[in-house]
């Protein structure tokens, strides 16, 4: 899509446009982050993006790379070289460019790999405003299927260069309903009273002190209430991501 | 947009510590010829003329700037490259180990617009280098010893250039040991854009200039053929402005193959670099 390597075959076409006879036009509109952001690291934060401005295919003044870099929080920085920023102030900086010349789409390639948890948070957040606040239509590629499932409304997933499933997050997950895992004091007495007073509950496990099961997402402080009112005693209940489950079902399949 | 990504890739050269090297080494090594010049240069001189000294009385001032200039083209024509390719040799494959190569790809700027401002931005360089030696070589070398006649020993035997004669050689002098770097500068471009690290095209660019000299130099018949055509062959042509009469088809020769080189090594790389898919 950002034409780095020699299409075996086919055609792509974004806007509307064939990349192939368009592709300055084309390219003028997206920002991109692939992996792992790389700038001359003997050169500042500022300076790096000076650089990649002049060739972004739009004017960008001074001024806005300031804007930019305040608003993936690395004011104070912009003098700094870039060979002292962490991997998390790479990845902030990464994004700076991808959003510099005020592109219509991003694609954000892997963008919270080697991240801290807190850099994975803030990267996500920042993902979010970008896509809620200034309606940006971001394309992220991710193999943290966690951070998909919190952030995409459409997904596709792609297995040895072929499409296996498209579509919404919440239908292809069906998201009203979600997996939970309640820990318990006896969860064979709790898998019995599931069944008796919950019928829209599937696919109920057992293991030692843990039941798991699928349930719609309003029943389950039903559910907790109905242990408790029983005399079960609960040590934790928690939501089991379904994205990772979905996705190697459907890998098993292909 | 290729204006702006040469202006871009000259910040990057003014920005890395490598650009300077070639500046400081030309500078120390053009000093150090001429102070030792300076100190003992009449015991040198009386060397070299001492075969001569039966045949013919020498008066005047030999050891001048003009002759220190010639020495020191002579010496350096054949080191200077590698402070070219040092610089040269890691526009793209330099990039390419950094990463930062696939962040321009991305960008709304042709590969050729690419390849094209890495090729201004390294003759740029080339030429800021060769100025430099011009002006140690030249004119801190007019500044120390003076002018003067020239005298050259060539295969005919000795050429002798009167002092007002010389200046307008060494212009054109330059021009071609300028012409002879470049066509390096654009075979290490052409290398590099092969290359995914910085050391490959820079040894390369220097095994080849080597194994040209080698070649070029070997009296063997089946050499013999290939010798016009070399690159090396044609880094010494400055020398014949100092001949006189001064064999105009000759340097015109040396021209063309030189011009034909660097065409060469350029469309090579912009073939290659078209065709090349930018995963790093």
């Amino acid at each position: 899509m950002l034409s780095l390597i020699q299409a075996d075959a086919g055609e792509i076409s974004l806007f509307g446009k064939p990349l192939k006879n368009n592709r300055s036009e084309i390219l003028s509109n997206i920002g991109s982050i692939i992996e792992k952001p790389d700038f001359y690291k003997y050169l500042s934060a500022y300076k790096n993006l000076e650089l990649l401005a002049r060739i972004s295919g739009s004017s960008v003044s001074k001024s806005a790379l300031y804007d930019i870099l305040e608003f993936v929080g690395l004011h104070g920085r912009e003098k700094h070289k870039f060979k002292t920023f962490s991997h998390g102030m790479k990845q902030r900086l990464g994004i700076a460019q991808a959003l510099m010349h005020d592109p219509d789409l991003i694609i954000l390639d892997e963008p919270t790999t080697g991240l801290d948890p807190q850099g994975i948070v803030d990267i996500r957040n920042l993902i979010l405003k970008l896509s809620q606040e200034q309606g940006k239509t971001v394309i992220l590629s991710s193999h943290q299927l966690s951070e998909i499932e919190m952030i995409a409304n459409r997904m596709v997933i792609i297995n040895k260069g072929r499409t296996i499933i498209e579509g919404r997050v919440d239908e292809l997950l069906n998201t009203s309903k979600m997996v939970v895992r309640f820990q318990v004091d006896d969860p064979s007495r709790a898998v019995k009273l599931i069944e008796k007073d919950f019928h829209s509950v599937q696919g109920v496990s057992t293991d030692n002190r843990e039941l798991e099961f699928e349930i719609e997402k309003m029943e389950i402080a039903d559910v907790a209430e109905s242990f408790v009112k029983n005399g079960l005693r609960i040590y934790g209940i928690e939501q089991k991501r379904k994205l990772e489950d979905y996705f190697i079902k459907m890998i098993a399949e292909v | 947009m290729i204006l702006k990504s040469t202006y871009n890739e000259l910040i990057k050269i003014l920005a890395k510590p490598r650009s300077y090297i070639g500046f400081g080494a030309l500078t120390l090594l053009i000093g150090v010829i001429l102070i030792a010049m300076k100190a003992d240069g009449e015991n040198f001189i009386s060397f070299v003329t001492a075969s001569f000294e039966q045949s013919l009385s020498f008066n005047g001032d030999i050891l001048n700037g003009n002759l220190m200039a010639f020495i020191i083209l002579q010496m350096l024509i054949i080191h200077v490259p590698l402070l070219v390719a040092l610089v040269t040799g890691d526009l793209v494959s330099g990039e390419a180990a950094m990463g930062t190569l696939r962040m321009m790809a991305t960008k709304p700027i042709s590969r050729n617009a690419i390849l094209g401002s890495k090729f201004l931005a390294g003759a740029i360089y080339t030429f800021l280098l060769t100025l430099w030696m011009a002006f140690m070589a030249y004119g801190v070398g007019q500044w120390m010893f003076g002018t003067g006649d020239l005298i050259v020993l060539n295969n005919d035997g000795l050429v002798i250039i009167p002092a007002d004669d010389i200046a307008w050689r060494y212009i054109y002098g330059f021009a071609l040991a300028y012409l002879s770097l470049l066509s390096i500068a654009t075979m290490s471009i052409c290398f590099s854009v092969f290359s995914d690290n910085s050391i490959g095209p820079i040894v390369s660019t220097m095994a080849v200039i080597i194994l040209f000299t080698i070649i070029g130099s070997l009296d063997v018949p089946s050499f013999n053929n290939v010798q016009p055509f070399l690159l090396t062959t044609h880094m010494a042509s400055w020398r014949s402005l100092f001949e006189i009469p001064v064999p105009i088809s000759d340097i015109l020769n040396s021209i063309c193959i030189l011009l034909a080189h660097i065409l060469g090594f350029t469309g090579i790389a912009l073939w290659k670099f078209n065709k090349k898919d930018i995963t790093t």
